[in-house]
């Protein structure tokens, strides 16, 4: 929707390439995550780094977009990692019991 | 579609804060950001705060999505207090005009099942110590959630609500 766009930025490190939202991701904003990851999928990239560093809320769809994004990395023979979780967002995925689904790094340039 | 303003779901003091917005997500933020200076303001820690949000987040997302299935122009009303029974916190109230919707049979997954999807039920459940849906007598529904905010936080050792059913009795675990 206008005016409710949500930065991405990418770069690649060394096999992977890692997408850095920036800011809230919920209802409004997890639609263009979503595409942005199908995106990237299709350059088929050995790993996919969702760096999270600068994203302080998330609600569950954008858990749920995530959960989309692993499966279809999965199936395509891509790593999905998940790093930099702010702790709001940590306790919504260990709330939902994803924290042993995903890989999470707390450090996504380690 | 025919709307009716809210009404208290039952004898109660008028509301410190009520808002009407509209049924478009990218709203959602704004509710956000006066939730936390609410909430702040009232004594609730940070973790607290962020717990609040996600509940009340999850339930305006249901209603824009499953109560008003996206339509932006449809209303939803919030009315938020300062209670002091049975303890200290906040309650609010989220009103909808959809007749339709009932957000009693919104899927909510298996947390076993790994799947997009089924999370906001959990999520508010998890995170309120109430969390409630009445039918409003002019239609459309009535969520009421009740967060408390204790001296030094507001979770148990756990990080969890105390949470209490409708005739306040312990809630069954799975319902965290």
């Amino acid at each position: 929707m206008p005016g409710d766009s949500m930065t991405i930025n990418e770069r690649s490190v060394g096999e992977s390439l890692v997408l850095q939202p920036e800011g809230d991701i919920d209802l409004s904003r997890s639609p263009q995550l979503q595409a942005r990851l199908a995106e990237a999928l299709g350059r088929k990239p050995a790993r996919i780094v969702v760096d999270l560093s600068k994203v302080p809320y998330m609600d569950s769809s954008g858990v749920a977009t995530l959960v989309q994004g692993l499966q279809h990395c999965q199936r395509a023979g891509c790593e999905l990692v998940i790093g930099s979780l702010h702790p709001k967002v940590r306790s919504i995925f260990e709330i939902a019991k994803l924290t042993e689904i995903f890989a999470i790094v707390d450090d996504v340039e380690a | 579609m025919p709307e009716s303003r809210p009404t208290p779901s039952d004898a109660m003091s008028p509301p410190e804060i009520q808002v009407c917005m509209l049924s478009q997500p990218r709203l959602l933020g704004a509710v956000r950001a006066l939730l936390e200076n609410f909430a702040e303001r009232i004594g609730f820690c940070e973790r607290g705060r962020g717990e609040l949000i996600l509940a009340v987040d999850e339930a305006l997302t249901n209603i824009i999505r499953h109560g008003y299935d996206h339509a932006p122009d449809c209303r939803i009303w919030l009315s938020l207090r300062t209670i002091e029974s049975p303890r200290h916190g906040i309650r609010v109230e989220v009103e909808d005009h959809q007749p339709e919707f009932d957000p009693e049979n919104l899927p909510e997954r298996d947390l076993d099942e790994v799947r997009p999807g089924g999370l906001g039920v959990h999520l508010m459940r998890s995170v309120t110590h109430l969390c409630r849906h009445e039918r409003r007598d002019e239609g459309g529904m009535r969520l009421v959630i009740e967060k408390f905010c204790e001296d030094g936080g507001d979770a148990d050792e756990s990080g969890s609500p105390t949470s209490r059913s409708e005739d306040g009795s312990a809630p069954p675990e799975e319902s965290m």
